[in-house]
């Protein structure tokens, strides 16, 4: 535990602590602590309860064929849920990965600092589930009317009914000599994770972070927790600021410079350079100035693991895959589909609190979600589906701070430090857009934040104008200062295809044949 | 004549042994108006989401009638502030006995806790009959707070009275309430006084204790001023032996009552943090958080709480919500999920829960596997008057024999 509130725990305990994490999981209040068993049940009223009723086809359920493609959480979870409820048919799951489905916050916090190994984030799921597991085949194709997935090494793999839950890659840096250069790291799956630790753990002079999202904050704080000079670079106002906002980026960045990290915003790397041995010597910026860095980790954003679905016809982007509230693909003239369901990073869903904009997160719980919610519909008839409604939530430990939110903080307008300190590094920040409020971020005050996600399902009025506990006086909203936001639904064939309007892939029906009918 | 609320009739003595049937009753109406103006919160959810609401204040002093600044003697504990004082004082005691500062602390103590346990028990080997709260429940969460605290056990005869009397008077009862307010006020500062001595004492030749943790830190929050000192070790003082003394009595009641569970409780060790988990739920020793207050107008199951009231959360009655628990009044310790109460919630979580836990755990698992063929002499037994801090004033136990502890 650093900080108040930042807990990292182990995921993978020593078996002399078993008694202790037996009685920690007992202790739990909210009883998140799993052990050894997979948590896809979350009751105290009916724990043992029955599947939820799908009044789906028993015949499907008893012999069907489903596909996974994609295993790591979602894949890994939606596995777990059709088992437990009730699907005996066959059940393929296509990962292109070699390892069990695995967790990957611990990836950029615990396992980086060297804390956990990183074979240690395993996920029990896979353990105890029976599927037929295709592991390292990437998938690389989709055929919707013949109903199979296509595998690189030309396997075709049939199914009834498909699940998309390829996920998101790190993005390179587009150099494709520089992004070679020895010492340039991305972070996003196990084995980088483990190259990278390695390469901390040999000794650096210094490292450079490109980018200063969640990813690239995270790996900047762990340095510095382990004594690395750090410098991080981020062609945004402030850290963050693509997901919380200029108010709260602001406060990120102080944190940085606090934790001694030399932090340059509004500048980008225009090149890396290397030695005549192709090793990382440092990199050039957009002001003309030099870092010298033997490490740099590219932490800029994730690209979508859509290729594979080119020629499918399905409505595929670098967004995503659109999909209705209930998980299901919609293809690319917005007709939604009966048999493929698309859940976590790679799924692009309407958002009922967000105006029903697409939205696309990559958030551990959203996963998860979606995962469950999919895995129900893909079982369930149409009297029996479920919606996806359940508001983004998401985490990040960094400089010893917990910093968490609830719903889209850049759906925002204007924001108020509603309670706590800025000051001190505990605060709540609620965002407000159009006089409703929409999203709450906390900084070590995590204990509020189902409070604020009440008051975002019921539309509350912003600003909140109660009496509330550490109140700050003359607390007023500003700005929010968040990126012009894309607004998609202007055109019904960018929101769904993400596609180019130009592009134009919908065709008119032949209104007078179809009247001779 | 008027009839009588639910609520009121929680309070008398006659329904401490099983107060449950009227929690059934109490959650018709989730949210209850009280004559004395004060709203009784009865189920899980609108407890829960009232712990964790900004709006809920812990400090009397915002009620809409304050208690007069002598009525209680002291200023308030972190207990009876809210944030950012609060979570000072709460980080600063903190600091001495668990996360992020002294991680391992309560772990730590487990060869103690057995050790003094064993000797409690050791102590009625060679008769047939014990009374369990007098004998094992009380001594033991006593010597162990006492000796993290720094307060001499010898004085225990002293401040037992005080706690006591600060217990007994906690909440709503029966008889004057002038009367008792006055009982509590004396109480609190005569225990006030003898603490501010002992803060002196630790002042000049510190130990490793709490008490002289709380004196000698001067970091970035601290120090401690002398008051706030004084009614830090007081809370705990007192928290800490008057609440697991009943978590223990009534565990102990509990698997006394069920020869299966005892029996099981002797076999299988995995079951025991399962088993005082479901006691949290199925007979906590707080049964009341009696002391919230609205600082602004809440509306909650289609009731307004209007700005400045009280509010009575009842925990005991939200962990048996059947909303929320299936079976709520059966005693499961295999419950897959448990979620209750027991400890409250929210930024005033039971400070002392990781401790409170490991003594029920060991001191009822002892008991459990000591006693040879133990049974209740008189069941129920006599209460504790406070319907607050419920538990038995005697749990007589007879049993045929101790066997010599395990290890």
């Amino acid at each position: 535990m650093r900080g108040r509130e930042a807990l990292m725990y182990d995921p993978d305990p020593a078996d002399d602590q078993r008694e202790q994490v037996l009685r920690a999981a007992a202790a739990c209040p909210v009883q998140a602590l799993h052990v050894d068993r997979m948590t896809t049940q979350h009751r105290t009223v009916r724990p043992e309860l029955p599947p939820s009723p799908t009044g789906g086809d028993d015949d499907f359920k008893r012999n069907g064929r489903i596909v996974i493609v994609g295993a790591s959480l979602a894949g890994g979870r939606a596995a777990g849920v059709l088992r437990r409820d009730g699907f005996t048919g066959s059940l393929t799951l296509i990962g292109d990965e070699d390892h069990q489905p695995y967790d990957r916050p611990p990836l950029s916090k615990q396992v980086l600092t060297g804390r956990v190994s990183a074979e240690g984030t395993t996920l029990p799921h896979l353990r105890e589930i029976e599927v037929e597991w295709l592991a390292g085949t990437p998938a690389t194709g989709l055929d919707l009317a013949a109903k199979q997935v296509g595998l690189a090494d030309g396997r075709r793999i049939g199914f009834d009914k498909v699940l998309i839950a390829t996920g998101a890659r790190a993005r390179r840096w587009p150099n494709e000599t520089e992004a070679g250069l020895d010492g340039v790291h991305v972070l996003r799956t196990l084995e980088e994770a483990e190259l990278l630790r390695e390469r901390l753990d040999a000794g650096v002079k210094r490292v450079l972070v490109v980018g200063a999202g969640f990813t690239g904050a995270e790996v900047a704080s762990v340095c510095r927790g382990l004594d690395l000079p750090v410098t991080v670079v981020e062609s945004g106002a402030a850290p963050l600021v693509g997901a919380l906002g200029g108010v709260v980026g602001a406060v990120a960045a102080d944190l940085q410079r606090e934790n001694g990290v030399d932090l340059r915003c509004e500048v980008k790397v225009t090149s890396l350079e290397g030695d005549d041995q192709g090793r990382l010597t440092g990199a050039r910026l957009s002001d003309g100035s030099m870092v010298e860095a033997d490490v740099a980790v590219i932490a800029l954003g994730a690209v979508r693991n859509v290729e594979w679905l080119r020629n499918s016809g399905l409505a595929a982007g670098p967004w995503g895959v659109a999909t209705d509230a209930g998980c299901r693909a919609v293809d690319v003239n917005g007709l939604v589909t009966d048999d493929v369901f698309v859940a976590g990073d790679v799924a692009r869903f309407p958002h009922p609190v967000y105006h029903y904009q697409f939205m696309s997160l990559e958030h551990w719980g959203n996963a998860i979600a979606q995962a469950e919610i999919a895995a129900h519909n893909m079982l369930s008839d149409q009297a029996h589906r479920w919606p996806h409604l359940s508001l983004p939530v998401f985490w990040s430990l960094q400089f010893g701070v917990n910093i968490k939110s609830v719903g889209v903080p850049t759906f925002a307008d204007e924001v108020v430090i509603a309670h706590g300190s800025v000051e001190e590094r505990r605060f709540v920040a609620v965002y407000g857009y159009q006089g409703r409020i929409t999203a709450a971020v906390t900084f070590d005050q995590a204990f509020w934040l189902d409070f604020y996600r009440r008051l975002i399902e019921q539309a509350a009025p912003f600003p909140p104008d109660f009496r509330v506990v550490d109140r700050q006086d003359g607390a007023r909203p500003v700005p929010a200062e968040v990126s012009q936001r894309v607004v998609p639904a202007q055109g019904a064939t960018v929101m769904v295809t993400g596609h180019d309007p130009g592009e134009r892939r919908v065709a008119l029906a032949n209104i007078q044949d179809e009247a001779r009918h | 004549m008027k009839p009588t609320s639910v609520y009121e009739r929680i309070q008398k003595l006659s329904s401490r042994a099983d107060p449950y049937p009227l929690y059934t009753e109490l959650r018709r109406t989730p949210v209850s108006l009280q004559e004395d103006g004060s709203y009784v919160v009865s189920t899980y959810e609108e407890i829960i989401a009232l712990l964790h609401d900004p709006r809920v204040s812990s400090d009397r002093r915002n009620l809409a009638s304050p208690p007069s600044p002598q009525q209680d003697g002291l200023p308030p504990a972190f207990i009876g502030l809210d944030p950012p004082e609060h979570d000072r004082l709460r980080r600063l005691t903190m600091r001495h006995f668990g996360p992020p500062d002294t991680p391992g602390k309560v772990a730590g103590m487990e060869g103690e806790l057995r050790e003094i346990i064993t000797g409690l028990i050791d102590g009625i080997a060679d008769r047939g009959r014990a009374d369990v709260v007098d004998d094992i429940a009380y001594p033991f969460p006593v010597t162990v707070i006492c000796h993290l605290l720094g307060v001499p056990r010898e004085d225990e005869p002293r401040f037992h009275q005080w706690a006591e009397e600060i217990v007994e008077t906690l909440g709503p009862g029966e008889g004057d309430q002038e009367e008792r307010a006055g009982r509590r006020q004396a109480a609190i500062l005569a225990l006030g006084k003898y603490l501010a001595e002992l803060a002196n004492a630790h002042r000049d030749r510190p130990g490793d204790d709490i008490l002289s943790g709380l004196v000698t830190y001067k970091g970035p929050d601290g120090p401690m001023s002398d008051i706030e000192v004084i009614t830090t070790s007081a809370l705990l003082l007192v928290a800490g032996h008057e609440t697991t003394v009943n978590l223990i009595a009534n565990g102990t009641l509990t698997m006394l009552r069920d020869p299966v569970l005892l029996e099981r409780l002797r076999n299988e060790a995995d079951l025991v943090p399962h088993f005082v988990e479901e006691l949290l739920r199925y007979e906590p020793p707080i049964q009341f958080l009696p002391n919230r207050v609205a600082l602004d107008d809440i509306t909650i199951a289609g009731v307004t709480i209007p700005r400045g009231s009280s509010i009575v959360l009842a925990l005991a009655s939200g962990s048996r919500d059947p909303a929320h628990t299936k079976d709520p009044d059966r005693f499961d310790p295999d419950r897959a999920y448990n979620q209750h109460l027991g400890f409250g919630g929210g930024v005033h979580h039971c400070f002392g829960a990781p401790l409170a836990r490991l003594e029920a755990q060991i001191a009822l698992s002892e008991l459990a596997h000591r006693l040879v063929n133990p049974r209740l002499v008189k069941d129920p037994p006599e209460y504790r008057p406070s319907s607050t801090l419920r538990g038995p004033r005697h749990v007589e136990v007879e049993y045929d024999g101790v066997v010599p502890p395990a290890r």
